[in-house]
């Protein structure tokens, strides 16, 4: 008895959660762009039918603890010897098949519409932008406009913009919850993502992938701009910003946070990490922990430092070998 | 080899200073405590070297609660980290090792042990067999086992811990971003406990095909026996794969070889694949066996025949299969495009189908029935709303496009847990109350047993519900802080607290083990619960040879006939022959420690000392092969003596005439 009641209390409180958790605006059901908004639709029709079938089985799972609990007048009742049902267990592997139909097709409807550039925004020339993630900053590479951003990215509203993603070293997930849907960026690979900003307005973006001890903080803005503010906005920095030196950009690739930075000139001039061949930019040295014990580290022939005379190695002594 | 001994200990926490001196005093109050009580030979003789099923059980038992308490503290220290926004109590070097060893600490050290525990004890005098086919095999998978526990767990004090998550993903689990040792640990500590896994899986997969007793044909065999077989399968079919990936890890960071790093033309993607190859199948591994405890519980407790035997052995089967084929739901950010992503949607989403079947089943087989609230059956009903709850979370991940909002954030850490901890920890719970008098004679107290239930319950439901409405507020998993103007403080604070709930319901667990080994009534039947399956068929605690005459099996719930026709319950003194049993080894033992001597030199990159400590195990090897010895016979007139002093007992349907 006391037990029911106890249970009772734990549905209502579980669903007075629901409803409050519902009225907050959590960032993954305020889209703001195409993208998102076809995530939503999709998150909001599977929720439908889990609702339901939430209902369905709560309602029975209720029903039969109640109604067949043992009670005081009713030790004497010996259940009967059911071995199964053929016709329910029919009933009961077709439906949920069915829901998982209909939670299918419009899956796989999404999944393709996602990859393209969203429906309404075909007659708009899209922008492309590289990131780079790296440990733990993220690069924003302009190849129309010459500019490289770290930490933040500009963009012009209703644009579809075409993020071309890779990673300096460890693994990412690129992801603007309101924009839409997140992406890995893996060093000597190239992924795509498409993004297009409804409004603007600015935007948190972070990695979701953990990628060591900088990770909480390598998080970035999305500031989507009218076409104008953007314009001028890249006037500005094509003005104001300092050029991009590859020393100053070998330093970036280093385990460190930084602000905000912007620059005259890409890094894709020199080393493009989503190409399979190029070098690596490594620093495996600069990654021991405070404490806990050394191993050894590896030296590579494909790493920057020795595939090219041209930088010199300002840590000399790095490489160490020593055990 | 130059020892850089500054750097052996890990130093300069307080909190890790804290637990170094504490793990000290307790090995030392063990030794101390065993010397005073002249206990060194009692424990040698009776645990370390037995080939017992039931007392191998009951070591992987033990450990799996000390596991549990160990994953459970790193999951407390996560939450008063992130109970308020920007904290310091943990920072974020620490947090990403506390997540790590909490990751596979609970999956590897903690689910694992308890359920190849429980089979251990259970599945023999389920299928009515003496011992497991191969039992010392069966103490070396213990010991191995063991080896890789300890192994992984001094990390945090000797060398430092882990910290690239439990899924140690390249490139940053390799020597170019993770160079100090600690990663070391998982490679080969995990390779260790898994060679023991492996061993099991392949003989409870002999066992059960092979031993089970005269009349039990595979359908007519419990439900857990099943779950078992087929978990066992699982294991075979998937752990070879870790291990291998594993090796390859070893090598990366060992010995500079490019498998997964960024440099050399290594491949990142094939370390998430190979991970995931195994891991999906691996949260199968963990949550089989607790269906089948569940189906054993529900049918015990509703005193009725499990509903849809037949449907439920094809379900398990068809999860089991299904399971191998869903990896890539891991990875649907990856960007392997939308054709192979609407593929390992449909694969994923289908598993819904199977399990949907189990849950129908478990509801049938409670209605018309006649519902005890023990709480056995408290677990197994806490189990069903909240194990629905991470199923539909879990087919609303596995829709790929949607997945893309989900991946990597509290949603799929909350949805998790709502499988794992009902699925497992639930039914480990139910299990434990369910069999504890089959294992040592008494029950665990029932009242104290309703506050565990009820707090841990709530407790648990307060400590993830929130974490859904985290994730779908962009908070990501794996993050030692957020700032306060994200608004997440609130959730994570309820979240917290929660947390602290479930601690003090695992308290209570704690000491009921403690009350009821002082207090519990030891006048109890053997069969307590008027159960159905044939592990009841014999003495509680269970003699040495389970059975004086191997019962004989004519239909399903076996058990249960054999009462409703008080048939198979009388034994006279004449059908008790000489029962054959094998010897103790101490091999086993001694295979666990050069693991660990030689794993741990290896964590070390101390190349030779590894290579003369991995002699001893050659020699193990080398001994056991010559080990001619085949056992002895417990004689027919010490069964009887025996036999006659538990079935004569008041209460008792078993019969013993002389
Ligand atoms: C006892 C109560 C538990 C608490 C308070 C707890 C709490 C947590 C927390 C806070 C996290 C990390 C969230 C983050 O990403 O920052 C986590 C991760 C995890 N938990 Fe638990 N957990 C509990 C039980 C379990 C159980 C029983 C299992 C498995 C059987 C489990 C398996 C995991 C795994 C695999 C991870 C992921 C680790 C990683 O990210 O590498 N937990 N848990
Ligand atoms: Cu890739
Ligand atoms: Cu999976």
């Amino acid at each position: 008895m006391k037990m029911k009641k106890l249970s009772i209390y734990l549905f209502a409180i579980i669903s007075i959660f629901l409803l409050t958790g519902c009225e907050t605006n959590m960032v993954v059901f305020n889209p703001q762009g195409p993208n998102a908004e076809t995530i939503l639709g999709l998150i909001n029709w599977s929720l439908l039918w889990m609702a339901i079938v939430i209902i369905v089985v709560m309602g029975m799972f209720i029903t039969f603890i109640w109604k067949y609990r043992e009670r005081p007048d009713n030790m004497d009742y010996e259940p009967p010897e059911e071995h199964g049902n053929t016709k329910w267990e029919i009933i009961w592997t077709a439906i949920p098949f069915l829901i998982v139909i209909a939670l299918l097709i419009p899956n796989i409807q999404a999944l393709y519409a996602l990859e393209e550039v969203p429906e309404g925004y075909e007659d708009k020339e899209p922008i492309t932008i590289h990131v780079t993630g790296a440990d733990w900053k993220w690069i924003f590479s302009y190849p129309e406009e010459d500019i490289e951003t770290v930490n933040y990215v500009n963009i012009p509203e209703d644009t579809p913009i075409i993020f071309k993603m890779t990673s300096a070293g460890t693994m990412q997930s690129f992801w603007v919850p309101a924009l839409g849907g997140q992406k890995y960026a893996m060093a000597k690979m190239e992924t795509e993502l498409i993004l297009t900003a409804d409004n603007p307005g600015s935007y948190m973006g972070k990695n979701s992938n953990f990628n060591g001890p900088g990770y909480a903080e390598m998080e970035f803005e999305v500031l989507a701009q009218t076409q104008a503010e953007y314009d001028e906005w890249v006037e500005e920095v094509k003005e104001r910003a300092p050029e991009l030196t590859e020393e100053k950009y070998i330093e970036l690739l280093k385990p460190t946070h930084l602000g905000r930075l912007t620059f005259n000139g890409t890094h894709l001039q020199w080393i493009n990490h989503a190409d399979p061949n190029s070098n690596s930019y490594t620093n495996p040295q600069l990654y021991y922990r405070e404490h806990g014990y050394k191993g050894k580290t590896f030296d590579e022939e494909d790493n920057y430092k020795n595939a090219d005379e041209m930088i010199e190695n300002e840590h000399g002594g790095d490489s160490h070998h020593e055990h | 080899m130059n020892i850089k001994w500054d750097e052996f200990f890990v130093t300069g926490d307080p909190l890790i200073l804290g637990a170094q001196i504490s793990i000290v005093l307790t090995m030392v109050g063990i030794i101390a405590l065993l010397t005073y009580l002249k206990r060194w030979t009692w424990l040698w003789r009776e645990w370390l070297t037995t080939v017992d099923h039931k007392r191998i059980g009951i070591m992987y038992i033990l450990s799996g609660v000390v596991m549990f308490f160990r994953g459970g503290i790193d999951g407390l220290m996560m939450k008063a980290q992130t109970a308020v926004p920007e904290n310091e109590f943990l920072n974020a070097q620490h947090y990403n090792e506390v997540f790590t060893t909490h990751g596979v600490i609970m999956i590897l050290f903690m689910a694992m042990p308890l359920l190849i525990g429980i089979m251990n004890v259970i599945i023999p005098l389920q299928i009515g067999a003496r011992d497991v086919a191969f039992p010392q095999l069966n103490a070396l998978s213990f010991w191995l086992f063991f080896s890789g526990a300890m192994l992984f767990n001094i990390s945090f004090v000797i060398g430092g811990s882990p910290d690239a998550g439990w899924t140690s993903y390249f490139p940053m689990a390799g020597k170019e971003f993770s160079p100090s040792i600690g990663n070391n640990y998982y490679a080969i500590a995990i390779q260790i406990a898994g060679i023991g896994t492996l061993i099991s899986g392949i003989n409870f997969i002999v066992t059960i095909l092979k031993m089970r007793t005269k009349g039990m044909t595979l359908m007519k065999m419990p439900m857990f026996s099943w779950t078992t077989l087929i978990t066992s399968i699982i294991i075979v079919a998937a752990f070879p794969i870790f291990t291998v990936a594993l090796a390859l890890m070893t090598f990366d960071r060992l010995f500079g070889a490019h498998f997964f790093t960024v440099s050399g033309g290594g491949m990142d993607m094939l370390w998430a694949n190979l991970f995931w190859l195994w891991g999906h199948p691996e949260v199968y591994i963990v949550v089989l066996p607790a269906f089948g405890i569940f189906s054993e519980i529900v049918s015990t407790f509703s005193r009725k025949r499990l509903f849809g035997y037949t449907s439920m052995v094809i379900a398990v089967a068809g999860i089991a299969f299904l399971s191998m084929l869903v990896w890539v739901h891991h990875f649907y950010t990856m960007g392997s495009g939308p054709a192979v992503n609407s593929v390992f949607s449909l694969t994923t989403m289908l598993i819904a189908v199977p399990t949907g079947i189990k849950m129908f089943n478990w509801l049938f087989t409670m209605r018309k029935g006649r519902i005890n609230f023990s709480t056995p059956m408290l677990w197994t009903l806490a189990f069903i709303p909240c194990f629905l709850i991470g199923g539909t979370t879990g087919v609303m991940l596995a829709m790929a496009a949607a997945d893309f909002q989900y991946h990597n954030t509290l949603f799929l850490v909350a949805h998790f847990h709502y499988t794992l901890i009902p699925g497992v920890v639930f039914a480990v719970f139910a299990a434990l109350y369910y069999w504890w008098p089959k294992m040592f004679g008494h029950k665990l107290n029932e009242k104290i047993g309703k506050w565990h239930f009820w707090l841990f319950v709530i407790g648990f439901n307060f400590t993830f519900f929130p974490m859904f409405f985290l994730g779908l507020d962009g908070a990501v998993r794996r993050s030692f802080t957020y700032s306060a103007e994200s608004g997440y403080g609130p959730l994570f604070l309820l979240s917290a607290i929660g947390s602290a709930v479930l601690a003090i319901g695992f308290a209570m667990f704690v000491y009921n083990i403690y009350w009821s080994i002082r207090h519990a009534d030891r006048n109890i039947s053997s069969d307590p619960w008027d159960a159905r399956t044939l592990e009841w068929a014999t003495a509680s605690p269970v003699q040495d040879y389970n059975f004086a005459k191997l019962p004989e099996v004519k239909t399903l719930d076996a058990f249960w006939h054999m009462k409703k026709d008080n048939e198979g319950l009388t034994i006279e003194d004449k059908e008790i022959k000489d029962i054959h049993m094998p010897n103790n080894s101490g091999i086993p033992f001694f295979m666990g420690v050069v693991f660990t001597v030689a794993g741990f030199f290896l964590v070390f990159e101390w190349y030779i000392p590894a290579a003369i400590a991995s002699l001893g195990i050659f020699a193990g090897l080398i001994i056991r092969s010559f080990d001619y010895n085949d056992g002895h016979h417990i004689h027919a007139e010490d069964v009887r003596k025996v036999e006659r002093k538990w079935r004569n007992r008041k209460g008792e349907v078993h019969k013993h005439v002389g």
